[in-house]
């Protein structure tokens, strides 16, 4: 197999800062290489090196030769020329990869005018075809459509459907399906690895994620601080690891704390046929009211000490259900009760019981108001209680909080802008933890994060479960974490929970067909040597 | 923790180079300057000016810039250079006033509209600044001085609730989007109300936008003075401004345009100077111009 992208020696400064160093890699002609790393491994700046795309103050050394030409000599007319017609490249965040105001079929005639002298009915054709190769029929999906009319998936087919518009020898997929469930995943990798082997591509494919790579490539590079740490091919290289790091990554994607204690039987958190809708309206304030059932009769209990998991895809109704748990959106029917007692009173939520739950959200960069300090931020729970700690008393159970989660007494009186990902976690953990809980909502609370992170602050909410008592409430569409942490799983679908029980039991015999899809797209990671 | 290389600790090296960024910014320097320059003229003139302009001197009067005075002198033989300092001050007063009722009551509507958003008083506040924007600033002026008599103060109340709804509709914006975030989804888990989360977590986010509009629409402020003193509905004499004074000079411009040429001049530098700090200001805070600029 003749190399079609060759990367030697390649090292990156930005602005002096060094990004990447001695970076070798190849991808041959219908091979699929995939690039693992955390944030910072520097993976993507790999693939932007390739494509020239670099930011401004960025200085390169090594070559980068890509079929038979070095790039790193080619002026930037003929790095133009490349892009798209030799290099396709698929990004993470399909809401933001396409413009809003042009239709799907614009968008990929675009590219195809833009390098080939064709008419504009000749690009629309080859728009169809590349649209139908990626799974978007035209008998379906019209290419008169805007991008706002598609969901995610959809989205990042027509993204695909640019990319492999002008049959690009290589394709470069940064996180492809981050941003997207596990059933539109599998599928989504699916269509790669179908156009890949139809036509010959190579395909460089970078993530997070150790198990959708394991799955897919043919070849296996691992990064870490901007230098490759191992590489070899798949899945041999599984049983094969020897770099520390590797281990530890390998390790750190199937990770399982060690949660010590039986979850009681009394129950601290019922729900009884909760029902929520919301009125939607068609044109305005004048418009058609309707309603929308987002939560439909759901019921279940969470017992004190245990963790529960509930899993589903975006739209099912998950985010709904917390708000309504957290007494922060009225419920139209049903009852949710905390220790026997009703969140919500007279259409209030009553302030005793909200004090025993707390929640902690996904993104660790959107959680915090930037303007204010740690200290600030993570005492606004206290708002709760009628008589707060003040002054020392104060100060002490900030310290208290921050040194519970791994923290220094010190980052009180720092900003949110000065940590890292996963240090922001902590500190939302510490906001959660500050009032003393019950009951504690774990809203994809680790699926922003890097895997080795990750293990830390699922081993960090284990640890914390023991000593102060807390339930967890895991929301999550990952499933591994899922499996993982959590005593019992609740399977969320179009509103209504279809399927709940041990988690061992929900894993190793789903009952229903929408639970067994779920698991059979979830990526399976192989076991490391010796395991 | 997670593996960062060295050059990706962002925002917290932002913070002691402000002043350097700001420095760098030649535009916004050079507003700065033309701002602090008439701001002085207008606060000295409240101590000293070279010549009392409430005296006539005939015998002085349509003098060409000399030594003596160094802008020459209007029809009554007052100087025109103590004139315009006086005039600052008006011009000055009359557009801060005017953004003050605009922020204080625009920034409230706006906070109030977006933390009820689709609701009732959503609709009402927003149509209500559809109203209000339906006329212009000088129709409001004409209406309210017909109604309660020409003067400074009239001026700086029709400037003002022209000012409200441009406000109301900034804040507004800026504050739908910030009401998405997780963090004012804690404060809301926290029993915080809307009230309490618009001032902690909406009002300092959207802070940086108010300044840089907050300095447009002084500019803005100015010209309306300058525009309604100029058909007599702003400052009545003998409180001088800037706009009267070209109004004044109008008939004498064949033989004596020095009386139309330095207000105008003064106009032109002070909203000149106001522009360029407000768009520099707004490349000093904005996280995404400033990347570009790095």
């Amino acid at each position: 197999m003749s190399d079609l992208l060759t990367i030697k020696g390649l090292s990156l400064s930005i602005h002096g800062a060094p990004i990447l160093r001695d970076v070798s890699l190849t991808v041959g002609a219908g091979q699929i290489v995939g690039v693992i790393g955390e944030s910072g491994s520097g993976k993507s700046m790999t693939a932007f090196s390739v494509m020239q795309l670099l930011p401004r103050g960025a200085r390169t050394q090594g070559r980068i030769t890509l079929d038979g030409q070095e790039i790193l000599d080619l002026p930037e007319r003929d790095l133009c020329a490349l892009r798209g017609e030799t290099v396709g490249m698929i990004f993470q965040e399909p809401m933001t990869a396409l413009n809003p105001l042009k239709t799907i079929g614009d968008q990929v005639a675009e590219t195809i005018m833009i390098h080939e002298n064709t008419s504009r009915r000749a690009a629309m054709m080859r728009a169809r075809e590349a649209l139908a190769r990626a799974e978007l029929p035209e008998e379906k999906f019209a290419l008169t459509r805007y991008p706002h009319e598609l969901s995610g998936g959809q989205r990042q087919r027509v993204v695909i459907a640019m990319a492999i518009a002008l049959r690009p020898k290589l394709l470069i997929a940064d996180e492809p399906t981050t941003a997207l469930d596990v059933t539109t995943q599998a599928e989504i990798l699916k269509l790669l690895k179908r156009l890949v082997r139809e036509d010959g591509m190579g395909l460089l494919l970078i993530s997070h994620d150790l198990a959708v790579v394991a799955d897919m490539a043919d070849h296996i590079v691992i990064m870490r601080r901007g230098e490759v740490v191992e590489d070899g091919p798949c899945p041999a290289i599984f049983g094969a690891l020897k770099h520390p790091y590797s281990l530890a990554l390998l390790k750190a994607s199937d990770h399982s704390p060690a949660y010590s204690g039986r979850p009681s039987q009394a129950p601290l958190l019922e729900l009884r046929a909760v029902v929520r809708d919301y009125p939607t309206r068609s044109g305005g304030i004048w418009g058609k009211a309707g309603s929308f059932r987002a939560v439909d009769n759901v019921s279940f209990t969470i017992r004190r000490g245990e963790n529960l998991g509930l899993v589903g895809e975006s739209g099912c109704g998950k985010s709904t259900l917390t708000r309504a748990i957290l007494g922060l959106e009225a419920v139209q029917g049903g009852e949710i009760l905390l220790d026997g007692a009703p969140v919500m009173q007279n259409g209030r939520a009553s302030r005793d019981i909200r004090r025993r739950m707390q929640v902690v959200f996904q993104d660790p960069y959107g959680s915090f108001n930037p303007r204010h300090r740690v200290a600030r931020l993570i005492c606004e729970p206290y708002h709760l209680l009628a008589d707060p700690p003040k002054g020392a008393a104060r100060r002490a159970a900030i310290t208290e909080a921050l040194e519970a989660v791994g923290m220094q007494a010190s980052d009180a009186d720092k900003y949110i802008h000065e940590f890292s990902g996963g240090q922001r976690q902590r500190i939302a953990i510490a906001r959660a933890l500050i009032i003393k809980p019950d009951l504690i909502i774990l809203d994809e609370a680790v699926s922003a994060l890097d895997v080795s992170v990750r293990a830390q602050v699922l081993d960090l909410l284990a640890d914390l479960s023991a000593r102060f008592g807390l339930t967890y409430l895991f929301i999550s569409h990952d499933l591994s974490v899922v499996r993982n942490v959590c005593d019992r799983v609740l399977v969320m679908q179009h509103g209504k929970i279809v399927e709940q029980g041990e988690t061992a039991e929900i894993f190793g015999a789903p009952r229903q067909d929408y639970t067994r899809r779920l698991m059979e797209a979830a990526p399976r990671l192989p076991k490391a040597a010796g395991e | 923790m997670s593996d960062l290389p060295a050059n990706a600790a962002p925002a917290a090296a932002s913070a002691p180079s402000l002043m350097r960024r700001a420095l760098a910014n030649r535009a916004l320097v050079l507003g700065l300057v033309l701002t602090v320059f008439f701001t002085g003229m207008a606060l000295i003139s409240l101590i000293w000016v070279p010549y009392d302009i409430t005296q006539m001197h005939i015998a002085d009067k349509l003098h060409r810039p000399e030594a003596a005075h160094i802008l020459g002198t209007d029809h009554f033989g007052r100087d025109i250079f103590s004139m315009i300092m006086v005039g600052a001050r008006t011009s000055i007063a009359v557009a801060l006033v005017a953004v003050g009722i605009g922020m204080g009551l625009g920034v409230p509507l706006g906070l109030w509209a977006a933390a009820r958003k689709g609701s009732l008083i959503d609709e009402l506040i927003m149509r209500g600044n559809d109203l209000v924007f339906a006329f212009p600033s000088l129709l409001i002026a004409i209406i309210i001085t017909a109604i309660f008599g020409a003067s400074a103060l009239n001026a700086i109340i029709a400037i003002g609730i022209f000012n409200i709804p441009v406000f109301a509709r900034l804040t507004r914006s800026g504050a739908l989007s910030l009401w998405t975030r997780d963090y004012v989804l804690a404060a809301r888990v926290a029993g915080k109300g809307a009230a309490r989360i618009s001032v902690e977590h909406i009002l300092p986010n959207v802070t940086n936008l108010l300044i840089v509009q907050g300095t447009i629409q002084f500019s803005l402020g100015i010209l309306a003075e300058a525009g309604l003193s100029y058909v007599g509905l702003g400052a009545q004499p003998p409180v001088p401004s800037w706009g009267r004074m070209l109004a004044d000079s109008q008939t004498m411009i064949s033989f004596a345009p020095h009386l139309a040429i330095f207000p105008g001049l003064a106009i032109l530098f002070t909203v000149l100077g106001l522009n360029l700090l407000g768009d520099g200001l707004r490349d000093l805070f904005d996280p995404r111009l400033r990347r570009g600029r790095e």
